[in-house]
C-alpha cells in the first residue's frame, strides 16, 4: 500500500492525466488518424474495403456537391459570424449599466444557447412554415410579401442564418459584456472631461479595450459557425435539393444515408483542414494585432 | 445693475438646463429599456411560442391567424408521452449522460488537477484542439469500430462518444478551481505524511465541490443536448430523446402540438439545470475565455 503510494507520488506528473489522455487518444485521435486510413479506401459500409489510393481525393476535388458544401458552408459563416458579433456587441453594450431585474435578464440572455438545438430548430421549423408559420404571419402584418423561408433554395441559408444569430449572439454578448465590465470607468471620466461624444469615447475607448474579447469572440462563433450541423440538419437536411447542404451535413449523408465509408473520410479530412486551417488564421491575425 | 440682473437669471437658466437634462436623461432611459425590452422579447419568443404550440390543439395550430388565446389542452403532451415511448427514450438519455458525465469525472477530475498543478499546458492546448475538431470528424471510424464490436445500439457506445463532449468541458472548468487551492494545503498535508493521491481526495477535491457540481450539471447539459453522435449510434434500444424528436418529423403530416409538446420536454430540464449554475455557462462555452 505505502509502495504503492510511493510509486503514485513519483510518477504523479504522468499518472494523473493518464487516463484522460488515453481517452483522447482512443477516442479523438485514433479516429482522426483512422480517417485517413480510410480515405483511401473505397468501401461501401457493408461490402468489402478496396484499396483505390487517392482516388477518393481526386473523385472529391472534382465533385461539384463538395464545391457546393465548401460554398454553403462559407456563406452560412460569413454571413452568421460578423452580424452576430454586431449585434453581440449593441447587446453588450445595452445591458452594461445598472438596471432592476439584472440577474433575471442574465438568465433569459443565456437560454438560447443552452436549450437544446433539435428543439430550437424543431420550433424555428414550425415558424418558418411558409403557409402555417407565425413568421408570415409578422410579415403580413407589416404589410410585407410572405417568404418561403427554408423552402426557397435563395433563401435557405440566410433562414438558417438566423436561427444561428438567435441561438449564438447571447454568447458573443456574454463575452463582450464581461470584457466591458473591465473597462476601467476613470477612462470615460476622463474622455468626458476633455469633452468627447458618446460615439468617440465607445470608438476610443469601448472598442480598443475590448479588442481581445471581440478577437476570442470571432474565433469561438467562426469554429463553431463552420461545423454547424444540428440546426441545419433537422431544418432542412440539407434542401431544398442541395441548396443549403455544407460540408459537414453532406460528409454526414456520404457516409451514413449513402453508406460511403472512404468518401465520407475523405470528406471529413478536408471539413478538418478547413476548420483547423481557420482557426490557425484567426489566430495569427490576433498575435499580429 | 447689469451684475444683478446676470445674478437673478443666472440660477433660473441652470434650473431649466437642469430640468432639461433631467428630461433628456428620462428619455434616454425609457428608450434604453424600450430597446432592452424588444432584445429580451426576441430571445424568448421562439420558446413562447413553443409552449404556446404545445397547449394549442391542432386546428388552433394550423389556423392561418395565430390564435393567441385558447382554452389550453393536455392532449399533446398525453400524446407524445404515450404514442412514442417518450418516457423510454428520457431515461436513455438520462443514463447515457450520467453516466458520461461520472467518467467524464473519473477522467478529467485528475487531469484537470495535473495541468493546474505540473502547469501542463501542452495537455491544456490539446484538448482545446479537441474541442475546436469537428465531431463529426470522428464519427465515421466510431461506426465502424463500434458496429465490428457489436456495440452499436448501447449505452457503451454511447457513454464513450458522449464523454467527448462532457469530459472537455469539465477539465476545462476545473483547471481553474484546482488552481484557486491554496498550494500550501497540499504542502502541509504532505509534511504529515499524505500521499498526493491522499491530498488530492481529501483536501483539493472537498475544497472544490462546488466546482466539481458545476462542471458536472455542465457535462450533463451538453450530454443531454447531444444529437449527431446518438443520431448514428443508437437505435431502437438506446435511442435519446432528440433524436426520438426528430424522427418525430417524419411522420407524414405534421402534428403542431406534439412537436411542442415534445421540445419544451427535453428543453425544460436544461432550462432548470442552467439556472442552478448559470455563472458557469460561459465559462464552459467559452473555454475559459470568459470567465463567469
Amino acid at each position: 500500500m505505502k509502495r504503492a503510494a510511493n510509486f503514485f507520488d513519483k510518477y504523479a506528473y504522468w499518472l494523473f492525466p493518464l487516463p484522460a489522455i488515453l481517452a483522447l487518444l482512443l477516442l479523438i485521435v485514433g479516429p482522426v488518424l483512422a480517417n485517413f486510413v480510410l480515405s483511401t479506401y473505397d468501401w461501401f459500409i457493408s461490402g468489402r474495403p478496396r484499396f483505390i489510393g487517392l482516388e477518393n481525393y481526386q473523385n472529391v476535388l472534382t465533385d461539384w456537391r463538395f464545391w457546393n458544401g465548401i460554398k454553403n458552408t462559407f456563406y452560412f459563416t460569413a454571413l452568421a459570424v460578423p452580424l452576430q458579433l454586431v449585434f453581440g456587441l449593441a447587446v453588450a453594450v445595452l445591458f452594461n449599466r445598472e438596471f432592476p431585474g439584472k440577474g433575471l435578464v442574465r438568465t433569459i440572455i443565456l437560454l438560447p444557447m443552452v436549450a437544446t438545438p433539435v428543439a430550437i430548430a424543431l420550433i424555428w421549423a414550425l415558424m418558418f412554415n411558409p403557409s402555417l408559420g407565425v413568421l408570415n404571419y409578422f410579415l403580413e402584418s407589416l404589410s410585407l410579401p410572405r417568404s418561403l423561408w427554408v423552402a426557397d433554395a435563395n433563401l435557405v441559408i440566410p433562414s438558417l442564418v438566423i436561427v444561428d444569430i438567435w441561438e449564438w449572439t447571447p454568447m458573443v454578448a456574454l463575452i463582450l459584456l464581461a470584457a466591458l465590465q473591465g473597462v476601467p470607468i476613470e477612462y470615460y471620466e476622463a474622455a468626458r472631461i476633455d469633452g468627447a461624444s458618446g460615439w468617440q469615447s465607445f470608438w476610443h475607448i469601448t472598442l480598443p479595450s475590448i479588442r481581445a474579447a471581440i478577437v476570442i469572440a470571432l474565433i469561438l462563433r467562426s469554429i463553431d459557425a463552420l461545423k454547424t450541423f444540428d440546426i441545419i440538419y433537422v431544418i432542412t437536411q440539407g434542401g431544398p435539393g442541395t441548396a443549403s447542404e455544407t460540408l459537414n451535413v453532406f460528409a454526414f449523408r456520404s457516409g451514413f444515408e449513402f453508406f460511403r465509408a472512404g468518401y465520407s473520410a475523405t470528406l471529413l479530412i478536408f471539413l478538418l483542414f478547413v476548420v483547423l486551417g481557420v482557426a490557425v488564421l484567426l489566430n495569427l491575425t490576433r498575435r499580429s494585432t | 445693475m447689469k451684475q444683478q440682473v446676470v445674478k437673478a437669471s443666472a440660477p433660473l437658466s441652470t434650473e431649466q438646463q437642469r430640468a432639461q437634462a433631467l428630461r433628456a436623461k428620462r428619455l434616454k432611459t425609457l428608450g434604453i429599456y424600450l430597446l432592452m425590452a424588444i432584445v429580451l422579447i426576441i430571445m424568448l419568443f421562439p420558446f413562447y411560442w413553443m409552449v404556446l404550440t404545445s397547449f394549442r390543439n391542432q386546428v388552433d395550430n394550423t389556423s392561418p391567424i395565430p390564435v393567441w388565446f385558447f382554452k389550453p389542452t393536455l392532449a399533446n403532451y398525453q400524446n407524445v408521452i404515450a404514442r412514442n415511448n417518450f418516457l423510454e427514450f428520457t431515461w436513455n438519455s438520462l443514463v447515457v449522460a450520467t453516466l458520461a458525465t461520472g467518467l467524464g469525472l473519473v477522467l478529467g477530475l485528475p487531469a484537470a488537477y495535473s495541468i493546474a498543478r505540473f502547469k501542463q499546458n501542452g495537455l491544456a492546448l490539446a484538448i482545446l484542439v479537441a474541442r475546436l475538431t469537428p465531431y463529426i470528424t470522428y464519427l465515421v471510424p466510431w461506426y465502424i469500430a463500434f458496429r465490428a464490436l457489436k456495440l452499436i445500439d448501447t449505452y457503451v457506445a454511447l457513454t464513450l462518444t458522449h464523454l467527448i463532449v462532457g469530459m472537455p468541458l469539465i477539465i476545462w472548468i476545473m483547471i481553474s478551481f484546482f488552481e484557486e487551492v491554496p498550494i500550501e494545503l497540499e504542502e502541509a498535508a504532505f509534511v504529515d505524511g499524505a500521499s498526493r493521491l491522499g491530498a488530492f481526495f481529501q483536501i483539493i477535491l472537498p475544497l472544490s465541490a462546488p466546482g466539481i457540481v458545476a462542471a458536472s450539471i455542465l457535462s450533463f447539459i451538453f450530454s443531454w443536448n447531444q444529437f449527431l453522435f446518438s443520431l448514428v449510434l443508437s437505435g431502437p434500444n438506446t435511442k435519446t430523446v432528440p433524436v426520438a424528436v426528430f424522427n418525430f418529423i417524419s411522420y407524414g403530416q405534421i402534428d403542431f402540438g406534439g412537436l411542442g409538446a415534445a421540445a419544451v420536454l427535453i428543453t425544460l430540464p436544461v432550462i432548470l439545470l442552467t439556472l442552478a449554475i448559470q455563472r458557469y455557462i460561459v465559462t464552459g462555452l467559452t473555454m475559459g475565455a470568459v470567465k463567469g
